[in-house]
């Protein structure tokens, strides 16, 4: 629990708590990769010449195995590589073992305390250390206890610069005197190489694994609180639990029903509003437009993905809202002031480029062939179109318009501008209701403890999202693919 | 089948013939109607785009001049230094406030009484003492003169002079009482009021008061950003496409990185942020609000589009160039570095760029780590906290005060600037670099 915040003024919502945690040694780890940088490029230097010192000996360059800058190249990459590992371990592992040390060298009395109140010390213990503000009195034991923590902090940055020079020689010079006509340097450099890229391509493995097991195992503890069942099928949806136990109000009812049945009274509405736009367009600049008219229109409607969602929410908010309230109000209907039609028929706007261009693609790709058969049989262009080029389309469009959904369900800024937080479970479009998206914004934006059912409920949240995404985006795939088999 | 029937289907060709010319005009006009719904698409995209651009230029143009009220400051030494030590900290704290007020009731004598002379006040911003106080620290010679300097103007009197309240409106119902209003026409009068061009906005940080409030450290913060973005996404990116193209394997792992690659690019932003929160912040203990740990966030949510650009690139270059190279004795890797990565660069670069402006214009993971802070200062690097463009505008957005919507609409003006900057530099650079084989 981390209530060391020192929240100023009026707004709840600049939860800013100065972590300065990691701020002073990535500070210097900065300049050291700078300096290890400049040693890698002595290190190629070096391997250049030796190997071309020992080629004279051995009768000339041509009896070099590899090129001379290979040679270099493998001095760097052994002088280098293991350095940038071990400094990346020391630094994952850094915050932690520091972490334990200082709780082992508190004084008995204060590490005997709550678990949470350990944790609130050892904050005031690293907010003193760096200079900061702390939320409690400094007493002798904490302010003994802070330049403690500076000392081990300055030990662990000293060893791991020496560990990192000495780490540097070893695997320089160890290379360096290898150096001789025999050593297939360049097919190490580039196996090494090779590797790098292997690396660097599974980081998308290693996301989607880091998104899964976030979302799961925080998932996992918010449901061993609330039952998984009242979760997926309750229909109260209230937050707020309480910090102390008997405050008012402080049920904390997490039944997401009416989450769900928002965002999708919102993502239905914006498809209402994009689906036949997005695709009359793409018709109309496939089967009609001329080349004048696509060069102009095309990257116009290419604009319109390219504005930032927050600029929507502005929209929807300050221009939009107002304006479908005053419309419901002269016709004689109740209209929220922060209702799903506004912000649905915001996101609307925002996912029609996205259904056109997909459409296009597909409509493109539909045989030529295919459109001059209807027309020797005499059909008009749109008789074409509806009864000929729709159908055999409609897989890639279908596949468009769930992916069109997946962006729609997954959208956050336009609705956490425009729609509200209040949880209601309603279809009419004319009232508030509130998303998935925005709750997870709400509930992870703002003074927060880690471990309690309300942030975790976030997690929950961005789990059901991540896999309702993911079904849609795969089904889609799906749909596409086939189609893509009957005619290629 | 009755009789008459029969003779119509006897006498065949002519009858269908008739049918066909009866139907020519319903279908014609079903053809007219059905191209004109897709006109009718098109203009309405269109015209949304149009109505989205009006009414933030028309919102934000004005915020981008602020509002200057010249008075006459009476830099008393009595107030200002009354031991004459002109000693820095005694300058530093003395109150510029009562010399401000001085000067404003030197300028209407007739405002008297303290309601009076707190609205009197309320016409220059919060900010103009500090203004003052700047003034005397950097050159003491000023206490004791008379001095006519230009201070900025509180947002109301901003509001008021640029005409966008509505006097007709009973004095109750406006932050300008009448009183204050004929002040402020008075200092007009005089030419004691002028509008320039907002400096404040760039090299400001976050304020509550709206004529206060800057990007500085809003940009900055996106600078950073992106800059680690950039680091990270481009190399990555790059030799994840060279692998998944030029090298790689056809098997179950490449597969299930290309299937990865794929779906990744379709997930939502806010569980990137999600992931932010718990991996980078909760298990390594990076610091919140860093644009650090954005930048990392940010890095995973462009890789997709970098890595599909980059190998859309490498697809394009002829497998002649890799033949030729391979046939003079070249290694694999030595072709892919000399030959076909200088010619897919451009190309990468494009993806890159339009990488980087979805980055710049992205807000909701980067609420997820904190990025929400209110932060005046700038940030000096990578690790401290700050905020990004798009992060402001949120914010100001939420912002009650009415002078926030006009910032709010000029921030959006900026960043639109820069993303359209950007994607002209991706236009230019595939106009430029675009080769057909």
């Amino acid at each position: 629990m981390q209530r060391a915040a020192i929240l100023t003024g009026v707004a709840a919502r600049t939860n800013f708590k100065q972590d300065h945690e990691g701020c002073l040694p990535t500070m210097q780890v900065t300049p050291l990769i700078l300096v290890l940088l400049f040693l890698s490029v002595i290190a190629y230097y070096f391997g250049k010449r030796r190997s071309l010192q020992i080629a004279e000996s051995h009768g000339g360059v041509k009896n070099l195995h590899s090129l001379p800058s290979y040679y270099g190249a493998w001095v760097a990459f052994w002088a280098v590589v293991p350095v940038l590992l071990m400094l990346l371990a020391w630094k994952t592992f850094e915050p932690r073992a520091l972490n334990a040390m200082l709780i082992n060298e508190l004084p008995a009395e204060m590490r005997e305390q709550a678990p949470d109140r350990v944790g609130l010390s050892v904050n005031d213990i690293k907010n003193l250390a760096s200079g900061n503000i702390t939320s409690g009195d400094v007493t002798p034991e904490i302010q003994a206890a802070a330049n403690r923590f500076n000392e081990l902090r300055r030990s662990s940055t000293v060893s791991m610069t020496v560990l990192a020079f000495a780490l540097l020689g070893i695997g320089g010079v160890w290379t360096y005197r290898r150096i001789h006509p025999n050593v297939r340097a360049r097919n190490n450099v580039e196996r090494y190489v090779r590797i790098t890229l292997i690396v660097c391509s599974s980081i998308a493995i290693l996301t989607t694994l880091g998104i899964v097991l976030s979302v799961l195992f925080e998932s996992i503890r918010f449901f061993q609180r609330v039952p998984w069942t009242e979760f997926l099928f309750g229909t109260q949806w209230s937050p707020q639990t309480a910090i102390r136990a008997d405050q008012v109000g402080s049920s904390g009812a997490f039944g997401a029903v009416p989450l769900f049945t928002g965002t999708m009274l919102i993502a239905l509405i914006a498809m209402v509003v994009a689906a036949p736009i997005g695709l009359m367009s793409a018709i109309y600049l496939v089967e009609y437009a001329n080349r004048r008219v696509r060069a102009v229109a095309k990257p116009l409607l290419e604009i319109l993905a390219g504005i930032p969602t927050v600029v929507y929410g502005f929209f929807a908010a300050l221009t939009v809202a107002p304006m479908v309230r005053g419309i419901g109000t002269s016709l004689g209907l109740d209209v929220a002031s922060e209702s799903a039609l506004a912000a649905g028929l915001v996101m609307g706007i925002m996912i029609i480029p996205f259904v056109s261009s997909l459409s296009d693609d597909v409509i493109n790709a539909v045989p030529q062939a295919m459109r001059d058969g209807a027309y020797a049989l005499g059909a008009t262009r749109s008789e074409t179109v509806r009864q000929v080029v729709i159908p055999a389309a409609l897989p890639g469009i279908v596949g468009g318009l769930l992916l069109a959904v997946s962006r729609a369900i997954g959208e956050t800024m336009i609705v956490v501008m425009a729609a509200g937080l209040a949880a209601n479970l309603t279809a009419n479009p004319l009232s508030a209701v509130t998303t998935v998206t925005v709750q997870i914004v709400t509930l992870l934006t703002g003074d927060q403890e880690f471990d309690s059912a309300k942030t975790l409920a976030a997690f929950a949240l961005g789990l059901v999202l991540f896999v309702l995404t993911l079904g849609l985006n795969v089904l889609a795939l799906y749909v596409v693919r086939k189609y893509r088999e009957q005619y290629e | 089948m009755s009789n008459s029937e029969k003779v119509t289907a006897a006498a065949g060709r002519p009858a269908i013939a008739d049918k066909v010319r009866e139907s020519l005009g319903k279908r014609y006009r079903a053809e007219q109607r059905f191209q004109l719904y897709g006109i009718i698409a098109i203009t309405m995209a269109i015209l949304f785009l149009g109505f989205l651009f009006a009414s933030i230029i028309s919102r934000g143009i004005s915020a981008f001049q602020a509002t200057y009220v010249n008075l006459e400051i009476n830099f008393d030494e009595s107030v200002i230094d009354p031991d004459g030590g002109r000693d820095p900290e005694v300058l530093h704290k003395a109150s510029y406030r009562g010399v401000l007020r001085q000067s404003l009731q030197d300028l209407f004598p007739e405002a008297s009484g303290r309601s009076e002379r707190r609205a009197l006040l309320a016409l220059i911003s919060n900010g103009a003492e500090f203004q003052l106080r700047d003034l005397v620290v950097e050159n003491p010679e000023l206490i004791g003169t008379r001095q006519n300097v230009w201070l900025l103007a509180a947002a109301e009197v901003d509001s008021v002079v640029k005409g966008q309240v509505d006097l007709d409106l009973d004095e109750s119902q406006r932050r300008m009482s009448d009183q204050q209003v004929g002040w402020i026409n008075q200092l007009q009068n005089d030419d004691r009021v002028e509008r320039r061009f907002n400096t404040t906005l760039f090299t400001n940080g976050d304020s509550r008061d709206p004529e206060q409030a800057g990007l500085r450290v809003a940009l900055l913060g996106s600078f950073y950003t992106l800059l680690v973005t950039l680091a990270l996404s481009f190399p990555i990116g790059v030799a994840a496409a060279v692998y998944l193209e030029e090298f790689a394997p056809k098997n179950k792992w490449t597969d299930l990185i290309e299937v990865n690659i794929n779906n990744l690019a379709a997930v939502p932003s806010i569980v990137f942020g999600l992931l932010g929160l718990a991996v980078f912040i909760n298990l390594f203990g990076m610091p919140r609000s860093a644009p650090l740990v954005g930048g990392l966030v940010l890095t995973l949510m462009t890789l997709p589009t970098i890595i599909i650009a980059s190998r859309a690139a490498l697809k394009s270059v002829p497998p002649s160039i890799r033949e030729a190279a391979l046939g003079v004795g070249a290694s694999q890797t030595q072709t892919v570095t000399h030959h076909v990565l200088p010619l897919a660069m451009p190309g990468m670069l494009t993806g890159t760029i339009i990488g980087m402006a979805q980055a710049l214009g992205e807000t909701a993971p980067l609420l997820m780590i904190g990025m929400i802070a209110f932060i005046v200062d700038p940030p000096s690097g990578v690790t401290d906290p700050a905020t990004v463009l798009p992060v402001q505008i949120y914010l100001w957005a939420d912002s009650p005060e009415r002078g926030f919507v006009a910032k709010t609409s000029a921030a959006i003006m900026v960043l639109l600037g820069f993303l359209i900057l950007m994607n002209a530099i991706a236009v230019l650079l595939r106009k430029r670099f675009e080769r057909r084989w």
